[in-house]
């Protein structure tokens, strides 16, 4: 599978990285190589292989239902860039 | 050309849980901004996410209830996409492994016929936070609080043809989600959410024509209105010789419309994948069994009881299941009256009626079902005529004591003593010749103007049986 410098602009915008104006063809020439190198796994007949979702063979431990965190606003908007009545704020975003 | 529309529903359900699906921070509604967000929720490095036993409890108990299949293992994905209500750049959810699949729902839309509802998934997530957009200085401002309270996201194949199919829908849904308190269903808090899917095709034709997803329908009303002007637009559109766009669109209710949301050119692309701060989940037989036996009876059992033994008419049925407090309250009406008829006319007309008159829910209604038990039983042994209950009933309304105090109070005590009944038919037989004449003319008509008067004289208070009977028989004797 071999990406278009289309393909690494869109990723880019979708993790929201600047790519310089000149390195989408780099970019390309090397995810498509990391491609490659895993595509070689296609190979294997997985047909009877159940997907795995976690490298642990283990089960979810369930937290019973209760209320065990008290308001630490202060402590937490103690280190954020700009907050109003306790709000975060950020940049404007309107879609 | 004949059109016909093709409707699925996604609906958001906030699940009745105390705490956060991942944290112990409260999910307690309207409390002051960012005051209800621990470190997970606020996506903090280090920290993890831990899952709320209810909440499973609760999406297991759901499924259960529309005949689903309740997977053994699921999974939670991390679902991608940046906005500043979403601080860890991903919402966790459930992807390809969905908690509960395949269940149905049978719905009856008004005037049409009964229709089965397929659910295709119903999934675990988490909801994001909330941004305001009014002006803070050039920028928004983010409250958190809402960020992580468990949602169970129900997904219908697209078997609703038309507007009043989709609202039946959701209106039995959420009748459900309330019986198996899986959710309180507030629509005005957010707790009950609905994005639509729509999209029209040739009526007759197989194929799907592009969909539009319909966001912002946070009432009953909006989601009707909405979507039958989305299927108006798109077949405005498509019989000009366009071409429908898929794309998400917000409806105004102001000016009762559709606007595009997100251009082509954004579209998301979420890139799921196993989280891997979470581990399968696996529910045994016990866990499943164990939450069947906490199923209430289900709405439609209840109303086919209640037509059954209570011998109630279709309609009547249907009104008095709709919510459980409701139908509690009726059955503990007929518990405390013995009389099923009288307590579903009075619960229908007098308790609702006042209820929606000053906006309150039948668990604020100041006369109980003891009360109004206590009064239909004056009913039926007679010491009340039914036109009196009616003016006991709003004292009791008012506060002003059980049946036996108001009728005390307002000697409204129904005459039954034939003596005084008597001398009032000869009373008003002796004012009224004229009458008296036409009826032994065979004018039987002047027989209700006669007994109107015996019962004015009586302040309504004398047993109109016990009137008729005496009238007759002075009348013809």
């Amino acid at each position: 599978m071999s990406l278009s410098e289309d393909d690494v602009k869109r990723i880019a915008r979708l993790a929201r990285l600047e790519i310089g104006a000149g390195d989408a063809p780099r970019y390309a020439h090397d995810l498509s190589a990391i491609l490659a190198f895993v595509e070689q796994m296609g190979a294997v007949d997985t047909a009877a292989v159940t997907p795995m979702a976690h490298p642990l063979d283990a089960v979810q431990r369930l937290r019973e239902d209760a209320v065990t965190e008290g308001d630490a606003r202060a402590a937490f908007q103690a280190v954020a860039p700009r907050v109003e009545r306790g709000l975060y704020l950020v940049p404007r975003v309107i879609e | 050309m004949e059109w016909e529309a093709v409707i699925g529903l996604e609906t958001h359900v906030q699940l009745l849980t105390k705490s956060k699906i991942f944290s112990g921070a409260s999910t307690a509604y309207g409390a002051e901004p960012n005051t209800q967000a621990c470190a997970v929720d606020l996506g903090l490095p280090g920290v993890l996410p831990v899952l709320n036993r209810e909440a499973v409890r609760l999406a297991v108990k759901l499924g259960l209830a529309i005949g689903a299949t309740i997977q053994p293992r699921s999974v939670f994905a991390r679902k991608n996409y940046f906005y500043p209500d979403l601080p860890k750049g991903y919402q966790i959810s459930q992807y390809e492994l969905p908690i509960v699949s395949d269940g149905r729902l049978e719905i009856l839309p008004e005037g049409a016929a009964a229709k089965t509802v397929t659910i295709v998934r119903a999934h675990l997530e988490e909801d994001a936070g909330k941004s305001l957009h009014e002006d803070f200085h050039g920028m928004s401002g983010i409250d958190l609080n809402r960020a992580g309270t468990p949602l169970l996201e129900i997904v219908t194949a697209p078997d609703l043809r038309s507007a009043a199919e989709a609202v039946a829908y959701l209106k039995k849904l959420h009748t459900l989600v309330r019986y198996l308190e899986v959710s309180d269903g507030n629509m005005q808090e957010g707790s009950f959410r609905c994005d639509a899917n729509v999209s029209v095709r040739p009526r007759g034709h197989e194929k799907l024509g592009t969909r539009t997803e319909l966001k912002n329908l946070n009432s009953f009303r909006f989601v009707e209105r909405a979507i039958e002007f989305e299927i108006e637009r798109q077949i405005e559109v498509l019989e000009g010789g366009g071409t429908i766009a898929q794309e998400t669109r917000l409806y105004d209710p102001d000016r009762h419309e559709t606007r595009s949301m997100r251009s082509k050119e954004e579209a998301y692309d979420y890139r799921y994948f196993p989280d891997p701060d979470l581990l399968p989940v696996v529910l045994d037989e016990a866990f499943i069994e164990a939450v069947r036996g906490t199923l209430p009876e289900l709405p439609d059992a209840r109303r086919e009881r209640f037509a059954r033994d209570y011998g109630l008419s279709a309609y009547e049925a249907e009104v008095l299941t709709a919510s459980r407090e409701l139908a509690d309250y009726y059955e503990e009406a007929v518990r405390a009256s013995g009389n099923a008829k009288l307590s579903a006319h009075f619960v229908m007309g007098d308790i609702l009626g006042a209820l929606n008159k000053e906006g309150r829910e039948i668990s604020a209604a100041p006369v109980g079902p003891a009360l109004l038990g206590g009064l239909i039983r004056r009913i039926d042994d007679n010491t009340i005529s039914g036109k009196l209950a009616k003016q006991v009933f709003e004292s009791m309304w008012a506060g002003e004591g059980d049946a036996d105090a108001v009728i005390a109070k307002k000697g409204l005590r129904q005459i039954t003593d034939s003596g005084a009944i008597e001398q009032a038919v000869d009373q008003v037989l002796a004012a009224n010749p004229q009458q008296v004449e036409q009826f032994r003319a065979g004018k039987d008509k002047v027989l209700g103007f006669l007994v109107g008067q015996i019962m004015k004289a009586t302040q309504g208070k004398a047993n109109p049986a016990q009137v008729n009977e005496l009238l007759l028989k002075k009348l013809k004797g």
